[in-house]
């Protein structure tokens, strides 16, 4: 899922300060199952902004959609946008995208920090595990991830900062290539790790400008661009 | 045929045990620095590495540094993090090292940037340090960019890898060593040894797999200023391991920097006798002014002269 996390309120307080009325727009996809902006994350904050604006006027409006990454869902906001000077978004920057493109006419705010793809480790604790990097090696690297999980994306094996089973920038983070030995030693396998892997291919990452997935079998031809 | 000429891979190639010394560039503009420390310690190392923003602190850059040495008439090691620059910037650097007369690199994935002064930074990692090996030697013997495009006019370096004995996992550091030997390296120098024991099981299993042939291994070392510079490598800096009885006996010495110094050059003599070192890497952290004394007291002098294309 894609992970996130709230602002600080003071950040909030001040993004939403000019406005006298606001929707707060939460999404009950992945923010809702990280517990940053779902339905009752929504009336938290809303809450939180009316009394902390109890002198002036502030009308603060509440709705969640299933999904604030797809247009089709964020059309059941449309009336609450139209009554409000501006939406105070609590999805990841795709929801609060999605949102601005169909109303260019109006302020949209995120009330989240987007952190990245990962996993729940346990409960309240998240992790990253994927970059979107275009081109998979997890096959190579026995399903552990060197790009994400290494601190420098090796691809060739551990820097010379491995040690006990951790990272050097952190003694709380482990080694991605101490987790990938230790796995390919419990499969037998260790010898694969011997071939040296090449230079990656970044533009099929973000290095190669903005991305998009275009794919003829499932288009519709009345489906634009 | 030499593959550089450099007087380091002359030294090495000749088969004589190969002294390195380090330099660390100022923080600050003036290169002066650089050359009265060239001055200094001139006839007391084969080559001088110039470490690249080391610790991820913005220094004087390894390549003017390096060049500065040329101007001396010294060998120039620099050193070169996979860090701050893609294969663009990296390539371009090489071939600007080269045309300043820089004859070796070695090649560094680069501390990361969380313990230098600029900790927000920005990291580049396009590539790792084995893909910078293969780089600068397909760049060197073939003529060829990363991108397979012609290089007319190549840079032929001497190319360096590091390797740390001391960092985990163990046995992956020798499989690690023999990937950077696979992909060009021509010498290798090692993080600073402290813990003979477990250099001595590594060289061991280094021999095994035959790679002190086909690489020259420089075994770094680095002098102690006091017990409490060595417990605080033992306990704060990954990847370095310093025994409890080396703390010990600078604890006890008298004079701690001495001692230090004296255990820096016990250490070169025994690694002298193991089997497939061919030289030292002397390492002292802004101490560079003891190189004379480590170097003569270590019996490493004169430094041989080799010349020509041998």
């Amino acid at each position: 899922m894609i992970v996130a996390e709230a602002k600080t309120l003071e950040e909030i307080f001040q993004l939403v300060e000019p406005f006298k009325k606001i929707l707060v727009a939460g999404c009950g996809g992945c923010v809702t199952v990280c517990m940053a902006g779902g339905a009752k994350e929504v009336g938290l904050l809303a809450s939180a902004i009316r009394l902390s604006r109890r002198n002036n006027q502030l009308e603060v409006l509440e709705q969640t959609v299933l999904r604030q990454c797809e247009y089709e869902f964020n059309r059941e906001l449309s009336s609450s946008v139209s009554e409000v000077e501006a939406v105070l978004s609590l999805a990841c920057g795709v929801g609060v995208q999605s949102l601005a493109e169909q109303n260019p006419d109006k302020p949209v705010l995120p009330g989240l920090n987007t952190k990245f793809m990962g996993l729940p480790l346990e409960q309240g604790v998240w992790a990253e595990r994927c970059q979107g990097c275009g081109e998979c090696v997890l096959d190579k690297t026995f399903g552990i991830c060197p790009i994400t999980r290494c601190s420098k994306s090796l691809l060739n094996g551990p820097c010379g900062g491995s040690q006990g089973g951790k990272c050097e920038i952190d003694p709380d983070v482990p080694c991605a290539w101490q987790l990938i030995y230790d796995k390919a030693i419990s499969l037998g396998q260790v010898d694969r790790l011997r071939h040296i892997q090449p230079v990656k291919d970044w533009s099929k990452s973000r290095d190669g400008g903005p991305r998009k997935v275009v794919r003829g079998d499932v288009r519709l031809d009345e489906i634009g661009q | 045929m030499m593959k550089s000429g450099s007087n380091l891979e002359r030294v090495l190639e000749a088969g004589h045990f190969a002294v390195t010394a380090e330099i660390g560039p100022p923080k600050h503009a003036d290169g002066g620095v650089i050359r009265s420390r060239g001055e200094q310690l001139r006839g007391y190392a084969d080559a001088f590495n110039l470490t690249d923003n080391q610790a991820a602190v913005v220094r004087l850059s390894s390549i003017a540094a390096g060049a500065i040495l040329v101007q001396q008439g010294q060998d120039p090691v620099i050193q070169m993090t996979c860090r701050d620059r893609n294969r663009i910037g990296l390539q371009s650097d090489l071939l600007g090292a080269y045309a300043l007369g820089v004859r070796n690199v070695l090649c560094l994935s680069g501390d990361h940037q969380r313990f230098g002064n600029h900790p927000t930074a920005k990291n580049v990692y396009d590539l790792d340090s084995i893909n910078l090996i293969q780089m600068v030697k397909q760049l060197r013997d073939e003529k060829r960019f990363l991108s397979g495009e012609e290089c007319k006019i190549e840079p032929r370096f001497y190319i360096g890898c590091a390797a740390n004995p001391f960092a985990d996992p163990f046995e992956f550091r020798v499989m690690r060593l023999e990937k950077k030997i696979a992909a060009g390296a021509d010498f290798v120098q090692t993080q600073c040894v402290f813990d003979m024991e477990r250099f001595e099981r590594f060289m061991e299993m280094v021999r095994e797999r035959g790679l002190h042939k086909r690489a020259k291994i420089l075994a770094g070392v680095m002098p102690v200023k006091s017990a409490k510079a060595a417990a605080f490598m033992q306990q704060h800096v990954a990847g370095m391991m310093v025994p409890d009885a080396m703390v010990e006996r600078l604890k006890k010495a008298e004079d701690e920097k001495a001692e230090g110094l004296q255990l820096c050059i016990e250490q070169i003599k025994h690694l002298k006798t193991i089997e497939g070192v061919a030289g030292v890497h002397i390492m002292t952290l802004m101490w560079e002014e003891m190189v004379p004394f480590i170097v003569e007291q270590a019996g490493l002098l004169p430094r041989p002269e080799v010349s020509g294309d041998g």
